[in-house]
């Protein structure tokens, strides 16, 4: 994934179409024809310019925001206080972890904060328990307890 | 909702992305050897059940100029913790809000926020409102910026029903 700023800022056109499309489009034979009468551009240019701005990187994808607890999965956050010298050994053996979706390094002593992505819930334990017996290291489990409504939208 | 094989297929499938094209949802039936009208009624069908929360656009935030991010966690008196949490959530610049155990005595926060900014300078002032916001129900706070993706892999679907 593009972690850096595009070099080229986006034409008015495509900062509408980024705007516009993170809300929900209809689900019908033509769910981009409202968007593209806003935009002024048919319907298969539309669909060009957002597959352009998936090529150019300013987004990351166009499709359905599945929701993964609902299909039956668990997940959970969790963290460790890693020590700095055996920083890159502790990612080697976490990422190790197929049920690891991903893992950042933040400024904390709980320094590597991770998601278990697993088919069981059960297997949430499982799994934290083994990364604890391959680093010595405490794994803090952080499930989430309730989820907010999040009206977040990126605004160009 | 109990998802089957082919609304599975359906979402494997578009997981990575829809065709960019006028008809996305007949490129899936194409795909998958479905009617159109099947994929819709099935994606509908998910989309009421809140498998799927909606068919957009995700931007990227680092792409587009918002390159500072950070988790910000709150130590939260339990009582009012679920009517703040939605108040926060309802921040235009919080992107993901969650009510979690606490990790005592390592991590006393309970409320996460996720918030995002053109810069550090943006991400804090926008923490300082998220305080105001709390006032005496929040007796600690903090923010944990991210120096580096260690992983990152997509969802993964498991196969079969």
């Amino acid at each position: 994934m593009r972690t850096q700023r595009l070099d080229e800022p986006l034409d008015a056109t495509d900062r509408f179409l980024v705007n516009r499309l993170q809300d929900g489009l209809p689900i019908v034979h033509a769910p981009f024809a409202d968007v593209a009468r806003e935009a002024g551009l048919s319907e298969a240019e539309l669909a060009r310019r957002v597959a352009s701005l998936r090529e150019r990187g300013a987004i990351t994808r166009f499709g359905p925001f599945i929701d993964a607890a609902a299909l039956g999965g668990a997940f959970c956050l969790c963290a460790m206080a890693v020590p700095h010298e055996r920083f890159e050994t502790v990612v080697t053996l976490v990422n190790a972890h197929d049920e690891v979706a991903h893992n950042y390094e933040r400024q904390h002593r709980l320094n590597m904060w991770f998601v278990l992505a697993c088919e069981r819930p059960e297997d949430i334990r499982r799994t934290a328990a083994r990364i604890e017996a391959e680093t010595g290291l405490k794994v803090h489990l952080f499930p989430k307890l309730k989820e907010f409504f999040v009206g977040f939208r990126v605004t160009l | 909702m109990n998802i089957d094989a082919t609304d599975r297929k359906i979402l494997k499938a578009t997981a990575p992305g829809l065709p960019l094209t006028p008809h996305p949802f007949a490129e899936v039936g194409r795909w998958l050897e479905l009617p159109e009208d099947e994929v819709i009624a099935r994606i509908e069908a998910m989309q009421r059940a809140g498998i799927i929360r909606r068919v957009a656009l995700a931007p990227n935030h680092f792409a587009l100029g918002l390159g500072a991010n950070g988790m910000s966690v709150w130590d939260v008196d339990d009582a009012r913790a679920a009517e703040l949490g939605e108040a926060v959530g309802a921040l235009p610049f919080v992107s993901h809000c969650y009510l979690r155990p606490r990790s005592l005595p390592d991590w006393p926060y309970n409320l996460f926020a996720m918030i995002h900014g053109t810069s550090r300078e943006a991400v804090e002032t926008q923490r300082e409102t998220i305080s105001a916001m709390l006032g005496a129900a929040c007796r600690a706070h903090d923010i944990l910026y991210s120096t580096r993706i260690l992983k990152k892999t997509g969802m993964r679907l498991a196969n079969g029903g």
